[in-house]
């Protein structure tokens, strides 16, 4: 009997397989970003955590400043800073264990030396003379990814084998606002929620993806309200608040390690120079805004909080500057000291072991380099 | 004293069998990919691996190619050695921006500190009636990428023995499977030892004095059959199956110029900017003083390919192959 001969019993139904899968509620973000620094939590902060992102901030921002001007002596090729998101790169690096990974972008060289990468090796991709210069294994950082999120589904796997061996590891991957409009970003967070992967996604919001502005990348209410599509809760948090950025980031990553799966940070914060050294940002905003996020600095924020309660004056800050100028004084003399460069060294990592076409053309390039040799009366270059 | 009968085995038998065998051996070795789980992906290639080693090693992902190949770098990273399945040839691109910037130059990035040993097992060619994106050829595009290794068998015992050695290789291997030789047939007994074909190794397949059928994958069957067809002309053909297209084994492939003084490659791809180009130019570099003729290439047309029922005219196929063959310059014999 079909539907419409038994119409006099047919009683309209829900869809069949359906079934209500999540309350949206818990994962939405709050209505404005977390915040620390300047509210009453302020006075709970622990005093030895201030003093350190203190001292890692302030380094921080010398780091961006003599990276910058390396550019500017020819010693890199290219400085994305992350001048004005310093909170951002240091809490992310402090938030992990030993044991887990940080999966940088390009802008985050900072996090990575904050991680403990060497602050030269950090610098070998921008300076040319190799790709990646640390080993990603030493400080557990991935090499920095140029292609935008495309890193975002490598954490997701890492994290995801890692729980499948049973250890506690977790992967925090970074990410700009602008690689929030990538496929890779979407299928990353898609992966990391269905297998509730111990993975944390921070998103750093500096306003701009080279010269276009957030408006013209996204319609979503906030980019933490991404999260929701996903099954995975959202966090909004002050990307310049070092303190705010620290305990949110914290939790996700407690939570992750605990089972809880994968959670979206969405940190609000400022690009401060230009997209490069390359990069004209006159082009595209005014003074003022630059200004206004001046007013709200990572390092006087922090510095303001530890000065009220009695942990820095002026001898604190001096010592602060004076360890960043040693790291800004090493990182100079060994960054003015020209790359060892090997050209056999083209050929040897591309497979584990050459192909016969590859020796060939080594051999190819050695028969060059002996002629030019030859050519320049023995002075090998 | 009793004997076992042997019974025929299919290509898609032999690669399960191979995957089974690499699991069982090695439980750092993850098979992942649209459908492989409960269902045994669509060409049953991976069928019955989730219910012996559970749904943590045989995983059915989320709808998303460069999700399953970004989410497999990350594993390999971590010291899994994933075994990718891609669907089609055709729904594999979406994950070529992974396998271009990631899979195919981690080890060179990291100076060899971050190999990937990770296999990425996609079906290929036409020849089965597929509708639009399912037939693509589309081996050129990884032979021209550096860091990849590019593997397509032949056989039943190859497709064992080159995807064992593909899922061991430290490198990232891009293992191309005919999918029109999923059923192809031969005596095949799982239950003995099988040999672990090296990677880079082409093989003679037929013996000949006359010309060299240059090939590879589903083209290879169509070659001996061409070979045992031109015997009525008069032409003795070798043909020489090339199993992996990167590395390429020189070696064997000018060997067999040298011995028969023409060559033709055969193979679906299209031909401009196809592999057949590069081999012919590799032939001639290396044989030149040894060729009777021009190296020829039957190729597919340099068309999208063709709906179904038009897709007998763009394969390569007995006839057009033996043209080839005829125009190999042999009234200079007489």
């Amino acid at each position: 009997m079909t539907v419409m001969e038994q119409r006099g019993a047919y009683r309209p139904s829900p869809p069949p397989a359906w079934q209500p899968r999540m309350d949206p509620a818990p994962l939405l973000p709050d209505a404005e970003p977390h915040r620390v620094l300047g509210t009453e939590a302020a006075a709970e902060a622990d005093p030895d955590l201030l003093r350190r992102l203190y001292a890692e901030l302030v380094r921080g921002r010398r780091y961006n400043a003599q990276a910058t001007a390396l550019t500017k002596q020819g010693r890199l090729a290219v400085y994305p800073s992350s001048t004005g998101q310093e909170a951002c790169e240091v809490a992310a690096a402090l938030a992990l264990e030993e044991r887990d990974w940080l999966f940088p972008s390009y802008r985050d060289t900072l996090a990575a030396v904050a991680r403990g990468v060497d602050p030269v090796e950090a610098l070998t991709l921008l300076r040319g003379d190799w790709h990646t210069g640390y080993d990603p294994r030493e400080h557990r950082v991935a090499p920095l990814s140029t292609p935008l999120a495309t890193q975002l589904p490598h954490a997701v796997g890492l994290a995801h084998a890692a729980r499948l061996k049973g250890d506690d590891v977790v992967a925090l991957a970074m990410v700009g606002d602008g690689g929030t409009s990538e496929g890779d970003f979407h299928e990353a967070l898609n992966f990391a929620a269905v297998w509730q992967a111990p993975v944390v996604f921070l998103v750093q919001n500096n306003g701009f993806a080279i010269s276009v502005p957030l408006a013209k990348q996204t319609a979503a209410p906030s980019l933490a309200h991404k999260a929701v599509g996903y099954g995975m809760p959202g966090r909004l948090v002050d990307g310049n608040d070092a303190v705010a950025v620290h305990e949110v980031l914290g939790e996700a990553v407690r939570r992750a390690r605990e089972g809880g799966g994968p959670t979206l940070i969405e940190a609000i914060t400022y690009r401060i120079d230009a997209h490069t050294n390359a990069d004209d940002a006159t082009r595209y905003r005014g003074d003022a805004e630059v200004d206004a996020w001046r007013d709200h600095d990572p390092i006087a924020l922090l510095d303001h909080e530890l000065t009220e309660r009695g942990l820095l004056d002026d001898a604190g800050r001096q010592a602060a500057r004076d360890a960043a100028e040693a790291m800004a004084a090493d990182l100079r003399e060994r960054m003015n000291q020209d790359a060892a460069l090997d050209p056999a060294d083209l050929f040897a990592h591309v497979y584990a072991e050459p192909t016969p076409q590859l020796r060939e053309q080594q051999a190819q390039l050695q028969a060059e380099l002996d002629a030019e040799h030859d050519s320049h009366g023995g002075a090998h270059r | 004293m009793t004997t076992v009968a042997v019974k025929p085995a299919t290509m898609a038998q032999a690669l399960t069998r191979a995957m089974r065998d690499a699991m069982a051996a090695d439980p750092s070795v993850h098979v992942m990919g649209e459908d492989v789980g409960t269902l045994g992906g669509v060409f049953r290639v991976t069928d019955g691996l989730a219910a012996e080693f559970g749904e943590d090693r045989c995983t059915d992902t989320p709808l998303a190619e460069a999700g399953i190949l970004g989410t497999a770098v990350g594993m390999a990273m971590y010291g899994l050695r994933p075994v990718v399945e891609m669907q089609f040839d055709a729904f594999a691109y979406p994950a070529f921006e992974q396998l271009v910037s990631h899979v195919a130059k981690m080890r060179n990035r990291t100076r060899g500190r971050m190999p990937l040993p990770l296999t990425i097992r996609i079906p290929y060619g036409g020849g089965i009636g597929g509708v639009e994106h399912h037939s693509d050829a589309s081996e050129a595009y990884y032979m021209a990428t550096p860091g990849l290794h590019v593997v397509t068998p032949a056989t039943v015992a190859d497709a064992y023995g080159l995807l064992r050695a593909s899922i061991a290789s430290d490198d990232p291997v891009v293992f191309l499977e005919p999918k029109r030789l999923y059923w192809s047939k031969a005596d095949w007994n799982p239950d003995e030892p099988q040999s672990v074909e090296p990677i880079g190794r082409a093989v003679v397949r037929r013996s000949g004095r006359s010309a060299t059928l240059i090939t590879y994958g589903p083209s290879v069957p169509v070659c001996l059959e061409a070979a045992e067809a031109a015997r009525e002309e008069g032409w003795d053909l070798e043909v020489v199956d090339l199993r992996s297209l990167v590395p390429f084994d020189d070696e064997t492939v000018a060997a067999s110029v040298r011995r028969t003084g023409r060559a033709v490659v055969v193979h679906e791809s299209g031909g401009f900017g196809g592999p057949g180009g590069e081999i012919a130019a590799r032939v001639t570099e290396r044989c030149f003083h040894h060729l009777e003729a021009p190296v020829l290439r039957v190729a597919g047309f340099d068309i999208p390919y063709p709906p179904p029922m038009l897709e007998r005219h763009h394969l390569p196929g007995v006839d057009r192959i033996l043209d080839a063959v005829g125009r190999l310059q042999w009234e200079a014999e007489s």
